[in-house]
This record gives C-alpha cells, structure tokens and sequence, in this order.
C-alpha cells in the first residue's frame, strides 16, 4: 500500500534564503510523523506547502499513491488535509459549534444555520476521538487546551484524513499535553495520519512512530522513534553534540535580596490572583516558580517589577520596601526583567537592534547627554554586545524583528546582563526557542547566579524549573504552598502540587524528595 | 566589526568608509524604498487624473463620436485638453519661465521690477501656501510617531490662528521683534493646550484620541464663532477680528500683492527641529518607542501617559504655529471658517510624507503647490478645481493602500517595517 502522503523533492526558495532543499517525506496510514527541527529549520514553511499557501519551485506531492498539485487551502481541505495552527483561528465571541460550522455552514431550508444537525456532529466526533468539548460553550471562556479540542474537531469536521499540527504544544500545560497526546492516540487508532511539528524531544520520542529531521531547510535524516534518543536527535537537529543537561554548581546563597511578605495582587479583570504569596530570593540563588499557568505567576512578576500594584502586603528588594514603584523605578534599583512575551514586552520590534539593547538605559549617561541620544556611543556598545553575547544579525542596524526567535531573546538578555542588576526576574526565559539557544540562555543564567545574582525563574515547564533552580516554589491559586529544594525534589509530589493537592495529603502519595533524581533538560 | 560589516554586504564598494558610512547607505537605499510608492502613487493619480480631464473635456467627447472617421483628431483632443490642463497647472503653481526671463530682462532694461514680480507670483504665492501645511503636517506626524492620530489639527490650527491674532491685533507699541515672536509663540501655545487636552484624556482615561480630537474641534469651531462675533470682533457688520499690527506680522519679501514671507522658512526649520527632537533626543526615541510598541516601552520604564501628553502637545504646538503663520504672514486677520481644511489635509500630507519630516516637507510642497495651482488651472484652462481634490484624494488612497500600488506596477513587496500608525479602538 502507498502512503498516505508522499513528498518527494520539495524546494522552496525566498529572496535569499533556499527555505526547503529537495525535501522528501512520507507519512503512513494511521501513524504518527513527527517534524522535528530548529526554528528557522523550513518546517512551518514546507507545511504551508502542503496546505497550498505556499507553490513549490520544485516537487512532486502523492496523496495515497496519486500525484496531486495544491493550489489553495480549499484544495487541500477537499483532498483531506487538515491544519490546526499554532495560534488559534477561533473567533473567541462565537460558540465552539459556530466555530466549527464557520465556512461550511449547513441551512434548513437554505436560509437557517441548522446548529443542532452540527452540535450532534461534534458530540459524535468527539465521542470518537476522545475529544472533550461542550458545543455550547463560548470559545473565549475556555482555557487553551479546549480551544485546541475545538481546532482539532473543526478539522475532524471536514473530514480530513492527514492533520498537521503545527507546535501544538506550546500553549499547553503538562496535564494539557498528556490530554492532547491521548487524543491523537485515538485518532491513528481510528487510521488517521497525523504530522506532528515540533522542536520539543521528550515529546517527539513520546507520541510519534517516525521521525523525520530538519536542518537549514534541508533533511538531516528519518528515523523510528524506537531507535532515538534525545542526545541522538538534538545533535541531529543543531548539527553539533549538545549538552542535555545544565552544569551548575552547588550554589552559595547570601543576603536576602528579594522579599515578599504576603503579597495580594489583582489582574486586569479586578480578580485577586496573587493570595497572599510569602518568600525569599537570596543572592547568588535561583529560587523557581513552579505552576500551572494562570494561577498568579503573570501578576506576581508584574507586581515585583512595578508595573502592576499592589492590594495588601510587602515587596522589598535589597531592604528597602517596593511599593508604589514605577517601572523604571525598580529597573534602576538593580532588577531585570525577561519578560514572558518578548516581542510584545520585550523589544520594541520595528526598531533597530541598537536601539533595542539600550531600551532601558538610553537616558543615562553614556547614552545621553542632557537630552541628545549618543548615537556613536550607543552603536558601539551595541556591537560590543552583539558580539559578546554571540547575536547573530547582519549589523545593529537592521530592526530586531528581522532576527530569529533566540537572537531576540539574546538580545533581551544582553541588554539586562550588561546593566549592574543585583536581582534578575525571568519569566519562561526560553519559550519557543530552539535547544541551541536555550543551552545558552541557560548556561547564562547560571553564571549571573554564580556571580551573586538573585534569581526568581518563572516558567511552566518543570523540567526547566528542575534544572535550573535551587529552590523549587510551588505556586496554586495565587498563593505558595510549598518551597523546597530542587536537587532531591521529587517531581509525583510536584505534580501533585501544582494540581493543588494540599501539601499534607500531597505527602502520603509520594514523598516530597527522593534520593535520586535524573536532571534532564527536555525541550 | 568594520570588517564583518564589509564581508556580510557584498554590495559594499559603493561604500566610503567605516560601518558609519555603511549605517547611511543602508538608510539611503531604504529611503529610496520608502519614496517608491508615494512617487507611483502621484504617477497614478496625474494618469487617472488626466482620464477624468478628458472624459469631463466636451470637445474630446465630440472628436470620440466621431472616432471611426476621425480617430486620429479624437486622440490628438485628448492630448490637447490634458496638454492645456496640466500646463496650466503647472504655470498657475510654477510659472512660467519665459516669463520669468522676460521679467528679468525687463528688469535691466527700464528698471521696472513689476513684469518680474508678476512672473514669479504663481511660485512664491505656492510658497506662501505650503507653509501651514508642512507645520500641520508635522503635528499629525508627530502625533502618528507616538501612536496617536490627530484628527484635531484642524481645531488646534483655528486655535492657534486666534491666540495668535488676539496678541497680534492687542498690544500695541511693542518692538517687532518681541511682538512678533509673542504672537508666534501664542499661537503654538494655544494649539498646544488644544493638543495636550486630549492627550492627557487618553493617558489617563483610555479614552480614544480620534473620538475626543473630533469632540475639540466642534468645540473649537463654535468657540471661534463666539469670539469673532463676540469679544474679538472688529466693528463692523462681518464677524472678523481687527487686524494684526504690523509689528506683529511675519515680514514678507516682495511687495504686495506677492505674500511670500518669514513664516516658510520657520516652517523648515520646524522641520529640522522636529527631526532632531524625534530622532535625536531621549524623549523623542521614548515617543517612537511608545508609538511602536507600547507594551514594550512600558516594560522599559517608560511612562506611557506622559509621552502622549508631550506628543499630543507638541503635535497641537505645531498646528497651532500653522494658523499663526496664516494669520501673521498671509492674512492678517481672522474670519469665520478660517481653518477650513488646513487640519484634515495635513493627515493626508502626513501620510504621504510616511510621517517623516522629511517626507512631510516634500508631501506639504507639493499639496500646496497643486492647490495654488489649482485656481490658475480653472481660469485658464476651464478645468474645474475639484479635478485636483481627486488627484490628491486618489495619491492618498494608493499610499494608505501601498499593495495596490505595487499590484499595478507589479512591485515585490519590500522587507521594510511597516510603520504602526495608529491603534484600534481599546488596547
């Protein structure tokens, strides 16, 4: 039997770049095809292929054995492909029903959207695939792994036989992972193909049959998930060794610089998210905020860095009390700040990169004098950063949106490192970057911690809190419930933890440490 | 770096020196990309301009009917017609150059200086024109670089013109050059006040600019109506105010009628002055910052309700100059519906220019010079003034609509950031 899809040598080139490099590529009936690569490797690039938004220069598609040309995504729906997108094309007033029927709307006597005939429909399919949704549910009151359940059925809806997911894990919890996981389970189980595209290993070795390996647009290799390991697919992947697991010293903690006594925070909506949190973050320490996301994290590293208020309870960093601070009040105490969302929080995109890696210092002296910015001074420090924390851009003169996801976030950290800062907040430091990056984001942080930097990390990915942190926090519902040391943490009462099991019932299903632990970085 | 700079640019042999030299060119092949449009824009707009011209020409529609027996005489009226449009066009906003020489030679022949002054009339009254719109250009493009978009340069403008003219027409006995610059600095401060107001509503309200700058000029329409029928009225039976002293106006150049004065060249040095404050000093680099991205320069420590405030107050600041040199250098006093107009070009001059001050320098003179041109154009050549509205309205839809441009002229779109003009509603 043919596969199910075949793409045989796919080039694809853009002004300057050879985006895809003679790609082949097969995917089996009922089996999963894990696309796995670098950003910038030409993965999104060749799905948009295959969805029809893109036309090859060259190359041959085989839908089971039968040569095909896409020239829209209309064609590739009729020829049963399915894509559900990293960002949701949902329209978050409508149902998830009226989403699902959006373009294809069936009528009663061709003038009434018949609701009934489609919601029976999502029951159905949802039934099926094991995919948990209420039809009637308003899609902007759903959290983001239903939303994904939604793009999925809409998907299922059309009667695809291939889907592509593209990076469908990025939004998602580890709960919310484990669901999606089974949900694709059930559909290649129900024959199914499915093209899973990631730059996540653990994930890749988890879920997928094959694995076929991209690098600068061309394929490194297909392999059985079977015969894989993480090491052997990163090296693949980067197309060097890579070192899995994060170095790092025993750590010497100091002073007290960050403390937090109590803290209550509100959100935008008026809600108190943050409940009464209480810790500590000492210098020359990285003290890791373990959570689900959405239980006050977003809030509380608004609040430590001024640009949220504060409802009741005290912030001080380096004995001196935060309250109404400015951001830029406490910018110039010493803290810096990696925000969660880089290219909206942290860069000013259409900018150069110049003027991105002085965005918090621009006013002071060397930048300016009085009110004139030194444009000199500014561009020569620039280039003496961009080499020492190894940015990769053309010039400082191009706008930082032209750069990669990772030498964006090189950027950030540059200009946050190269300040004098006695406390670094980073949220979710590594989100969406490639494995080469993230080793380098990482192994900085370490050295800013070992140089006696007080470090509070803010991510939802425990591997990531395991491996870097010292002291492990567990945050729930806006309050933290329990601290403990990383290096013997056991991650069961983790988990428990951040599923809000109390601390003292956490305790009788597992113990809170053990004695070994395997440290591995798994992104 | 210098050579990492060379080695990553192969086209770099047209280069002088040094990566600072390298930063320039960059800009100045950029800059090239960014004129492409609007100059295509204008092509487009004169050619479906020169349509309309013909289609609305009676005598080029008589020479069609006739097409099959005559189709050389239908076309050679066509060409007539848009060939008579365009001169006059071109000679009501320019002159024309015989005449200018004649003028000259007329001049060293008896020493009369009147066929000269004649002569350059049509130029320097375009001059005189383009000098409110390149201030109220400036004031919406300040306003697009911080994010905001002024719909109220129009009241600010009115405003303006008013302070300008009450301290103009008041005081009396004052040296020139204290009058002068204190009607001025009236009318920026006026429009300022005008500008700042809805600038510190959206900083701290969230209220949308557009919503509360229309809000000001219907205020700032009836206000004028009340003081020029009211408290600045001079006696008499129209609502006008008195006219300014002569201590306070801008000094012309020529004698009348030619209005020609002061107040261009203030108005390019506004330019410059608005290129250094934008792109040269830390409040204009947090005003571009928060124009861009204002979630972004909030994390940075910059506050986001004090950089509209000064925006908005510069913006209204230069409105405001615009109607004091309208009144101080053109007209001398004001009427009723002075304004009309000069606020709602300038977003268009604003856009055009792409909100560079540069670019709204040349986007003012060429506005102001069709406009002049305009009325010539109707007298001589029997096309109506309207013909030039819908030129100027088709080059303002195909630069808000650069990708139709570039679909016609089959153009791939360029790399370049698109500048965020302003925002929607809310966030």
């Amino acid at each position: 039997m043919p596969p199910v899809l075949e793409l045989r040598g796919i080039t694809k080139s853009f002004p300057g770049v050879l985006a895809n490099d003679a790609i082949d590529l097969s995917v089996e009936k009922g089996k999963i095809l894990a696309l796995l690569g670098e950003n910038g490797a030409g993965k999104t690039t060749l799905m948009n292929i295959l969805y029809g938004l893109y036309k090859p220069d060259k190359g041959q598609i085989f839908i089971n054995g039968e040569e095909v040309t896409i020239h829209d995504p209309s064609d590739a729906i009729a020829r049963g492909i399915g894509m559900v997108h990293q960002h949701f094309m949902l329209i978050p007033v409508m149902t998830a029903t009226e989403n699902v029927m959006l373009g294809v709307e069936p009528t009663r006597s061709g003038i009434f959207l018949d609701k009934a005939k489609v919601s029976k429909r999502i029951l159905e399919i949802s039934k099926q695939y094991d995919l948990e949704v209420d039809p009637q549910a308003c899609i902007g009151d759903l959290p983001v792994g239903a939303q994904q359940r939604v793009e999925i059925i809409k998907v299922l809806y059309r009667q695809a036989d291939i889907l592509i997911l593209d990076e469908p894990t990025a939004v998602l919890t580890p709960q919310e992972v484990e669901g999606l996981f089974k949900v694709l389970r059930s559909m290649v189980a129900n024959g199914k193909s499915v093209i899973f595209i990631t730059h996540k290993l653990k994930e890749v070795l988890a879920i997928a049959d094959t694995i076929t390996v991209l690098r600068n647009g061309r394929v490194v290799g297909t392999v059985n998930a079977k015969d894989a390991s993480q090491e052997k697919l990163a090296a693949m992947m980067v197309g060097r060794e890579v070192n899995l697991v994060v170095k790092k010293k025993t750590a010497t903690p100091k002073d007290v610089v960050l403390s937090v006594k109590d803290l209550y925070v509100r959100d935008e909506r008026q809600n108190l998210t943050v409940n009464g949190a209480s810790f500590e973050v000492r210098a020359g320490e990285i003290l890791g905020i373990a959570g689900v996301q959405g239980n006050g994290q977003t809030e509380l590293v608004h609040t430590l860095t001024g640009l949220a208020p504060v409802v009741r309870g005290e912030i001080s960093i380096m004995d001196k009390p935060v309250r109404h601070s400015s951001p830029r009040n406490v910018l110039e105490r010493g803290v810096a700040h990696i925000p969660e969302d880089r290219q909206r929080h942290g860069l000013i995109l259409s900018f150069p990169v110049h003027d991105n890696l002085v965005l918090c210092t621009y006013y002071q002296p060397p930048f300016a004098k009085g009110l004139a910015l030194q444009q000199k001074v500014i561009v020569e420090t620039a280039e003496k950063l961009v080499t020492q924390f190894d940015v990769r851009t053309p010039n400082v003169f191009v706008p930082v949106s032209t750069l990669s996801g990772g030498n964006q976030q090189k950027v950030i950290v540059a200009r946050e490192f190269s300040r004098p800062i006695q406390l670094l907040i980073a949220s979710q430091p590594t989100r969406g970057l490639d494995v080469g990056s993230i080793e380098y984001i990482h192994n900085r942080i370490i050295e800013k911690r070992d140089e006696g930097t007080a470090v509070l990390l803010v991510s939802p990915e425990l591997d990531e809190i395991i491996a870097l942190s010292d002291r492990i926090a567990v945050m729930y519902k806006g309050k933290i419930v329990d601290i403990l040391p990383a290096a013997k943490v056991n991650k069961t009462y983790l988990g428990l933890l951040m599923a809000g099991v109390k601390p003292s019932e956490a305790l009788e299903a597992a113990p809170a440490t053990t004695q070994e632990i395997e440290v591995e970085r798994v992104f | 770096m210098n050579a990492k700079v060379t080695q990553t640019n192969p086209e770099g042999s047209a280069q002088k020196e040094a990566p600072k030299s390298e930063g320039e060119r960059k800009k100045g092949s950029k800059f090239l990309q960014i004129l492409l449009v609007p100059i295509l824009a204008l092509l487009t707009g004169f050619i479906i301009g020169a349509i309309v011209i013909a289609l609305s020409n009676d005598a080029v529609i008589a020479a069609y009917r006739n097409f099959f027996h005559a189709p050389g005489a239908a076309l050679a009226a066509t060409w007539k017609a848009i060939v008579t449009a365009y001169g006059a066009l071109f000679n009501g906003s320019i002159g024309s150059f015989t005449e200018i020489r004649q003028g000259i030679q007329s001049y060293y022949a008896t020493g009369d200086s009147k066929p000269f002054l004649l002569a350059i009339y049509p130029f320097t009254e375009s001059l005189a024109t383009v000098t409110p719109y390149i201030l109220a250009g400036l004031a919406v493009a300040v306003g697009f670089k911080c994010g905001l978009f002024n719909i109220g340069a129009e009241g600010q403008f009115g405003i303006g013109a008013l302070c300008s003219a009450f301290v103009g027409y008041s005081i009396h006995g004052l040296p020139w050059f204290i009058h002068l610059p204190l009607a001025l600095l009236a009318g920026a401060a006026g429009g300022a006040l005008w500008g700042a107001i809805p600038g510190y509503l959206k900083g701290l309200t969230g209220a949308h600019e557009v919503v509360i700058t229309i809000m000001m000029n219907y205020i700032s329409f009836r206000l004028s109506d009340w003081l020029l029928n009211g408290p600045m009225k001079a006696p008499g039976y129209r609502p006008l105010t008195p006219v300014v002293e002569s201590s306070a106006m801008l000094p012309r150049f020529f004698p009348d009628p030619l209005r020609f004065n002061w107040g261009f060249f203030l108005a390019l040095a506004m330019a410059v002055f608005v290129y250094w404050f934008l792109f040269k000093t830390t409040i204009g680099f947090e005003i571009r910052a928060v124009g861009a991205n204002p979630d972004g320069a909030r994390y940075a420590g910059m506050n986001i309700v004090r950089n509209f405030v000064i925006a908005m107050t510069l913006s209204g600041g230069l409105a405001g100059l615009a109607g004091a040199t309208q009144v101080l250098g053109i007209d001398h006093w004001v009427g009723q519906g002075f304004s009309a107009g000069y606020g709602f070009d300038s977003i268009a001059i604003a856009l055009l220019g792409q909100s560079h001050p540069l670019g709204v320098v040349l986007a003012a003179l060429l506005w102001g010079t069709l406009r002049s041109g305009a009325t010539r154009m109707q007298s001589l050549a029997g096309v109506p003034i309207e013909i030039i509205s819908i030129i100027q309205g088709l080059v303002i839809v195909f630069v808000a609509a650069p990708a139709f441009i570039r679909w016609i002229y089959r153009i791939r779109a360029i790399s370049v950031q698109t500048t965020v003009l302003t925002r929607g509603w809310g966030k």
